[in-house]
């Protein structure tokens, strides 16, 4: 590693002026995103020193956990080309369910009040086939009518809402929101089982850890993976090159459900009142973190820790944001800013220049 | 020479690494045809790309009726009189014949309401005088070719064309539709346009033409009177090159038959009652015209294009290659012509362009991939096929043709394949690079590989080939031994089903 830094240096200095000039120019250019993040994030520091005060770092953890399975899974529509736009409909409608199935028994407003008590797992398990099994229904829809995934899961999305409505209309709920959780349920996601010194860390970022490290192995090192990003680099060269497109492309819609259903088990929990609203426009942030962390439109591009940076990258803006006491509707145009200057810098790597 | 309405004179026009055009003139009389001849790749297209605009010469001049002009683009040619009929029509199919005809200039009422009264009664006095009869208002997907192609030409002269250019315009037409697009240009000609024609037969252009112009290998060959020219004089000028390339010798030998092609037939291209052998061991050269079928064939054969009839035996087997798994698992690879846009995977590495088809060689426990395995494999790649690359992780596409080639000829050497399809594997490739090719093709069939090879280079098949199958209009229209077979020969086949 050592050597190879110092051979780029060495050919750095071998440069003339105006090159070096030029190759200074590009890094300032190529990473002015991360400079940016660290100015503002120095800035913010000064302003307001608790901003990196351990509670605070706990929380932009917390609050990138929670955004991250969703992210993955999006991620992987990317890198095929497409897009997801039924993403945050699947995590809500796998966040009602889950959390009508696990309301405490003596809840007075019950979705369900003569059902008995479910293991948590079991549940679990359900939601996640649930969200597969509608992923898989996109990547079907996708892949089987060539249909673009922007057309097919703009449609699905909107099924996906009529459907959770209904849902909320079930039994006694009338079409509140779903709260009064099963304890087990809320301290197995929002419980704590260790602390940064005094500020406990919730369980689900533990979770999200080992399933990133799974999606890691599964984009890295599995005949799925390198078949999805061929898929995505030039599906006719796939074809040729004896890639099953079709079932890879409802591979990759499948997996990007389970995990939009790993994000709604945790919403559910963690933010304990679940209505038809849950969800709504999670897959713009999860669209957004991922072209910021580089998983390019482009097609077949994209790395794990990319999305894990992107994802990070916007909770602290959001979090440093509203430290400095920014409106709410500042912070969306900055947001809005960001994924553009993100995404100007990411296509400057593709362009042909003629 | 006051007769001269377009004159041409010294093109030059290089691209990397080839000299596309050398120092070409090209002369047009008024009212008259001038055909321009020559094999794919020769440099017609470059040279009416040059007039036109579309390429940027290097250095020469071009002048119309005696005035020295530089045209920008097709627009700007097209203002001042010069209109070309492309083979392959762009038009807006879902608009109607109107729509097209005056497209970027509609009449109009004021400065901003089109006027469709006044474009109707334009068009049908153009058509009028082209005897054409159809209503101005129908949509243009619903019209056959040959009247598509009528409307190209009621563009030009609409423009009151001086010369127009006919790039393949029988192409796609049957004989009485060939018969009426000659009337139009004998009218057109008569009214004193110079009319350029380009065209790979020979009994239409000894039919139509007054001049015949040749060019060969981006230089001007001949031009002469086509009154007493012969067929065969054409075809000696066309391809009477000596052979500048040098090819590896052979030590193949082509032994019993092992793959064997019954009467395919495609559902959805021209490819018709296709029979063919080939030897363990051998090398066929597949030759035709673009367009002929060859690629069809191969695609065909692979299992990525629908078959509608035909059977497949491999070792006296019947086999179905239904789609490209299950050709790769029948011992099948398919170099694809178009490298960009269908065989290399331009974002990600070497490593991952090479081991693409063979990933089921690698799986280990659980699913995954064996890093190791696969690092070495990409290493044999590299090192058996010299493959020029600074390391494995490189991305594929900041490599040179050549190199991005041998990448997907590894890629299909790595499946361990016996039938070995290769489309163009040459083209675009500089010349060291495409004797390293040849070299490995060779190499292949003396192992007892089969090869079927697609070239349009005439030398290279004779070269490289042991048999050469010559395809016309999708069929096979002859088979010669690379030994005895000339380049005459070839052309004279694959001109028998136009």
């Amino acid at each position: 590693m050592s050597l190879k830094v110092k051979s780029k240096i060495e050919g750095i200095k071998a440069m003339d002026k105006a090159d070096q000039r030029k190759w200074f120019k590009e890094l300032l250019i190529n990473n002015s995103l991360f400079i940016f993040i660290i100015i503002a994030v120095v800035f913010i520091q000064i302003q307001r020193p608790e901003f990196l005060g351990k509670e605070s770092i706990v929380n932009i953890i917390s609050l990138s956990a929670a955004a991250m399975p969703l992210a993955l899974g999006i991620a992987g529509a990317i890198i095929l080309t497409g897009t997801d736009l039924s993403a945050g409909r699947i995590v809500g409608l796998t966040a009602c369910v889950a959390a009508s199935l696990l309301q405490m028994s003596d809840y007075a407003n019950k979705m369900f009040p003569n059902l008995p008590e479910i293991p948590v797992l079991v549940v679990f398990v359900g939601v996640v086939l649930m969200g597969a099994f509608i992923g898989g229904l996109n990547g079907t829809f996708i892949a089987k009518l060539n249909l673009h995934p922007f057309i097919v899961t703009l449609a699905t999305q909107l099924m996906l809402y009529g459907i959770i409505l209904m849902y909320l209309m079930n039994g006694n709920n009338n079409g509140q929101a779903i709260s009064g959780l099963d304890e087990k349920y809320t301290n197995l996601i929002k419980g704590s089982l260790f602390s940064v010194g005094s500020t406990p860390v919730p369980n689900f970022v533990l979770f999200v850890i080992v399933l990133t490290i799974v999606m890691w192995v599964v984009w890295n090192k599995t005949e799925f993976g390198k078949n999805m990003f061929a898929v995505g680099a030039n599906a006719e060269a796939a074809n040729v090159s004896g890639v099953n497109v079709g079932r890879t492309i409802i591979k990759v819609f499948l997996l990007a459900g389970a995990l939009y259903a790993v994000s709604g088990f945790i919403e559910a929990a963690r933010i304990g009142s679940n209505s038809a609203n849950t969800g709504f426009n999670y897959e713009m942030d999860g669209i957004a973190a991922c072209v910021i962390g580089g998983v390019s439109f482009v097609g077949g591009i994209g790395k794990i820790s990319g999305v894990i940076m992107g994802v990070v990258l916007l909770k602290l803006i959001f979090v440093g944001l509203s430290f400095l006491s920014v409106s709410v509707n500042m912070i969306y145009i900055i947001k809005g800013l960001i994924i553009l200057v993100a995404c100007a810098i990411d296509m400057r790597k593709y362009l042909v220049r003629k | 020479m006051s007769n001269v309405i377009l004159e041409m004179k010294n093109i030059n026009k290089e691209f990397p690494g080839v000299k596309a055009l050398d120092n070409v003139s090209f002369n047009v009389k008024k009212g008259s045809v001038h055909a321009l001849m020559g094999e794919n790749g020769a440099g017609k297209s470059t040279l009416m790309k040059c007039l036109f605009g579309m390429y940027k010469r290097d250095s020469g001049q071009i002048f119309l009726d005696g005035k020295e002009v530089e045209f920008k683009n097709a627009k700007d040619a097209l203002e001042a009189g010069v209109a070309m009929v492309h083979q392959e029509l762009n038009q807006a199919l879902q608009r109607n014949i109107m729509d097209n005809l005056w497209l970027g200039r509609y009449p109009k009422v004021g400065k901003l309401i089109t006027s469709e009264k006044q474009m109707y009664k334009d068009t049908q006095a153009i058509f009028e005088k082209l005897h054409v009869k159809v209503d101005p208002k129908r949509i243009m997907s619903t019209m056959p070719v040959s009247q598509r192609q009528m409307v190209e030409i009621a563009k030009a002269v609409s423009y009151d064309s001086k010369i127009i250019v006919f790039d393949e315009p029988t192409s796609s037409l049957t004989d009485q539709e060939v018969e009426h697009l000659f009337e139009i240009i004998n009218m057109l000609k008569e009214q004193g346009c110079g009319i350029v024609y380009i065209s790979h037969k020979m009994d239409e252009i000894l039919k139509i033409s007054d001049e015949v112009t040749i060019m060969r290998d981006g230089q001007w060959v001949a031009t002469k009177d086509a009154k007493g020219l012969e067929m065969s004089e054409i075809i000696k000028l066309m391809v009477g090159r000596e052979l500048r390339n040098l090819y590896p010798p052979k030590n193949n030998e082509p032994g019993e038959v092992v793959l064997k092609i019954d009467q395919m037939t495609a559902m959805y291209s021209h490819l018709q009652g296709v029979s063919m052998e080939v030897r363990r061991g051998e090398i066929v050269g597949l030759a035709g015209l673009d367009g002929s079928g060859r690629t069809e064939l191969l695609e065909n054969l692979f299992g990525i294009a629908t078959r509608k009839s035909g059977d497949i035996y491999l070792d006296g087997k019947k086999i179905q290659n239904k789609n490209s798994v299950d050709s790769i698992r029948n011992g099948f690879a398919l170099l694809t012509e178009e490298r960009r846009s269908t065989g290399i995977f331009g974002v990600r590495s070497i490593r991952e362009n090479t081991i693409i088809s063979n990933l089921k060689k690698y799986k280990r426990i659980a699913g995954l991939l064996d890093n190791i395995q696969m690092k070495k494999d990409t290493d044999w790649a590299i090192k058996s096929m010299s493959i020029k690359t600074p390391n494995q992780d490189t991305q594929i596409r900041s490599l040179s043709g050549g190199n991005q080639q041998k990448v997907i000829l590894g890629r299909w050497l790595l499946t361990e394949p016996e039938v070995l399809l290769l489309d163009e594997p040459t083209r675009g490739i500089d010349v060291g690079a495409k004797y390293e090719i040849y070299q490995l093709i060779i190499d292949l069939a003396a192992k007892g590989k089969s090869v079927i090879m697609v070239s349009s280079e005439m030398p290279e098949l004779l070269g490289v080939c042991d048999r050469i199958v010559i395809m016309s209009n999708g069929r096979v229209a002859g088979e010669l031994s690379a030994e005895e077979a000339n380049q005459e020969q070839i052309m004279s086949y694959a001109a028998k089903y136009l």
